[in-house]
């Protein structure tokens, strides 16, 4: 366990104690548990189908756990949907990033959370707000008045980095959040991710890239066809340590013990 | 789409008229084709198409389908379809027919006229339509039956329980509160109607206004001051005009006679009347604009329209789909409670088949207007446009005696190629890929 993180918080942020799910047959997620100190960025790491998503949709409240519990800040949280998740600070950057195309970048923002003036939607509040942040995250977006469908890839990501950032999260759940940028824009989140770890986030980021791995988590754990292989601090290890852990299935005998 | 509205200053660049008004590309091209259908009509019937009689039937006769309109564009653009608003319509109309003319008289023993029918009459009317919709909405919503099926089975279900409701029979209806929201039996006069007309522009133009105040409190770019103000003209041009129309197709003096008996009174010599605007037009406005408001500024539109475009991201931001769901549905039913008290009144009966083709001629209205199948897109007032067009169409063509069958081919074709015209625009625009 992260000795730094652990000095700082004696309970975690969220514990996920033994959590499975399958659909149909498909054991996609299998007894997983992992925890999450604030301040502290913990990878998911595992190929496609590892179950990676499906455990980190469980803590968003899109699925239901069949087994297991989840505890916030050390007491046991009921998230039966979305909303529940919201309540506990628990924002969520999607795989799919969750866009509604036919709406433009504040409303999606603002989607479920709409600021409301005499009982009406305020667009031209939610605007303002969005381009105050977007003005932070990502200065050269420009298209505030056409809906997200005619947004580049990189810049619909930004517009769901903003949504899981504006809401004051205490955790924040990344799924690959770079998948669609570029290296510039990578960099950013690259920077943002440590800014938001300095303010004393939490934060699960499931990112292929071993290199960003190794940057920017300070624990990572494995998962492969739906079981945890193991959790490992980053600078106890090496990337060829946790890319066999990926591979193989196994923790590498040095820390197996 | 335009670039306005940006905090940054525009790169001065040439803006065409259309861009500088803001004005949306497809309801120009709905306004210059039903311009067209007008102009075709007026020229082929020496101008008896455009005279205030016959603009005041085509208003009044497209207000059942126009009112229904507006619901199933927020039931398509949420992914639905409803294909039982016919039949929804029939069932409150039965239940509605039979509340006025049987169960309060003969029960209650309530004389013809008392105001207790009306509000009895269409509050059960408004219930029943509600129900309905919302059934259905909870069948398609928790249930998870895919609304083609479930309104397919309701097509038949309501019909034929709108059967057994009046056991077959027509029923003939005279209650005289009820028959004001059928057109003619219900209207405003020419001085209240100008007199709505204009505290209408008023509103228009405040509106207008008010929107461009709001949107440079938040140092958003507007469009320019002459800008705003043609477009201001333009509204305010068309409410006038419209009213104006209206206040000046009279009342036959035959009836204005019967009127004055019914009082007591001799008619004065000489005396007229004008018509002005009709209490079905008026509601037919009230629930567009307010299904307007709703769809752009309530949560409510806003996530009907976010369902449509992606119903996981809905789900995951935290919407309640399934009683939106409900909600569409049981609001769909409610207007066609509205529609049913519009139709009956119009027709002063109410027979089996009322409302029999209408979810054919609602969906029409509303895709004709703009609304996409695929969900997620659509406006009320195309909707409105879309049903007025139809109804257009239809009585110029009865006019130059074109037969009913060859009306409902040509019916057909303008659906068909108005998708097609607006799938080949947004393959130009680039709006889809
Ligand atoms: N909604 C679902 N229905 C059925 N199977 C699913 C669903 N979501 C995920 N799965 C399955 O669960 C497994 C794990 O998927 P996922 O969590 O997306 O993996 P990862 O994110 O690690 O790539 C896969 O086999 C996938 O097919
Ligand atoms: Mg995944």
């Amino acid at each position: 366990m992260n000795i730094a993180a652990r000095n700082q918080a004696q309970t975690p942020l969220v514990e996920m104690r033994d959590i499975s799910i399958a659909f149909g047959g498909v054991k996609a997620v299998d007894h997983v548990s992992i925890d999450l100190y604030p301040g502290e960025v913990v990878g998911l790491l595992g190929h496609n189908g590892a179950g990676k998503s499906t455990l980190i949709k469980i803590l968003a409240g899109a699925y239901q756990a069949d087994h297991g519990e989840i505890l916030i800040s050390g007491e046991k949280a009921e998230i039966r949907n979305p909303r529940d998740a919201r309540a506990y600070n628990i924002e969520t950057i999607y795989q799919t990033l969750a866009l509604a195309d036919n709406l433009d970048a504040a409303s999606n923002l603002f989607l479920g959370r709409e600021i409301m003036s005499h009982g009406l939607v305020n667009d031209a509040k939610m605007e303002a707000e969005t381009r105050k942040i977007m003005g932070r995250l990502n200065p050269n977006f420009r298209k505030f008045n056409v809906p997200v469908s005619a947004l580049s890839g990189g810049q619909r990501q930004s517009v769901a980095i903003a949504r899981a950032v504006y809401f004051n999260a205490k955790i924040l759940i990344m799924d690959e959040p770079t998948a669609a940028l570029g290296p510039h824009e990578t960099q950013m989140v690259a920077e943002l991710i440590q800014e938001l770890k300095a303010q004393g986030l939490g934060i699960f980021l499931i990112e292929h890239d071993i290199h960003n791995v190794m940057k920017l988590c300070d624990r990572a754990s494995v998962m492969k066809n739906g079981q945890l292989v193991g959790t490992v601090n980053v600078n106890e290890v090496t990337d060829d340590d946790i890319l066999g852990m990926i591979i193989m299935g196994k923790k590498p005998a040095h820390l197996a013990a | 789409m335009t670039d306005t509205g940006q905090a940054v200053a525009a790169p001065a660049q040439k803006r065409s008229i259309i861009d500088t008004l803001e004005l949306d590309v497809r309801l120009l091209g709905m306004l210059v084709a039903f311009a067209a259908i007008a102009v075709v009509f007026t020229i082929w019937t020496g101008g008896t198409f455009v005279s205030p009689r016959n603009v005041f039937n085509i208003s009044v006769q497209a207000v059942p389908v126009a009112v229904m309109a507006c619901g199933m564009v927020f039931v398509i653009v949420a992914r639905h379809i409803d294909l039982s608003v016919g039949s929804m319509l029939a069932m409150c109309s039965a239940v509605m027919a039979m509340c006025q003319a049987y169960w309060l008289p003969n029960m209650m023993g309530l004389d013809y006229g008392s105001p207790i029918i009306l509000v009895v009459t269409i509050l059960v009317g408004f219930v029943v339509g509600t129900g309905m919709g919302a059934l259905t909405g909870w069948l398609v919503g928790y249930q998870r039956i895919p609304s083609f099926i479930v309104t397919l089975g309701g097509l038949f279900v309501w019909r034929n329980v709108n059967w057994y409701t009046t056991n077959g029979q027509s029923v003939s209806l005279t209650d005289p509160n009820l028959l004001m929201f059928g057109g003619t039996e219900g209207v405003l006069g020419a001085p209240v109607s100008m007199i709505l007309g204009v505290v209408a522009s008023v509103a228009a133009v405040m509106a207008l206004y008010s929107a461009r105040k709001n949107k440079l409190s938040h140092g958003f770019v507007v469009k320019p001051l002459w800008a705003e103000g043609v477009m201001m003209g333009l509204v305010a041009g068309a409410i006038m005009f419209f009213v104006t129309w209206l206040s000046r197709y009279p009342v036959p003096a035959a009836k204005l006679k019967r009127l004055f008996e019914a009082r007591g009174d001799v008619m004065p010599e000489g005396y007229t009347a004008m018509h002005g605007l009709p209490i079905s037009v008026i509601i037919l406005i009230i629930v567009a604009v307010s299904m307007t408001v709703i769809a752009r500024k309530s949560r409510f539109g806003r996530y009907i329209f976010a369902a449509g475009g992606n119903p996981d991201a809905a789900e995951l931001s935290g919407i309640n789909t399934r009683a939106l769901t409900v909600k569409i549905f049981a609001l769909m039913g409610f207007l066609c409670a509205l529609a049913a008290l519009i139709a009956q009144a119009r027709l002063q009966s109410h027979g089996n088949d009322i409302g029999m083709l209408e979810e054919l001629r609602v969906i029409a209205a509303a895709v004709i207007g703009g609304t996409a199948l695929a969900g997620g897109v659509g406006t009320i007032y195309g909707a409105v446009l879309g049903a007025l067009i139809m109804q257009s169409l239809q009585s110029g063509m009865a006019m130059v005696g074109v037969d009913t069958p060859f009306q409902n081919v040509v019916v057909g074709l303008v659906l068909v190629i108005a998708v097609w015209v607006d799938i080949i625009y947004r393959k130009r625009m680039g709006l889809t890929k």
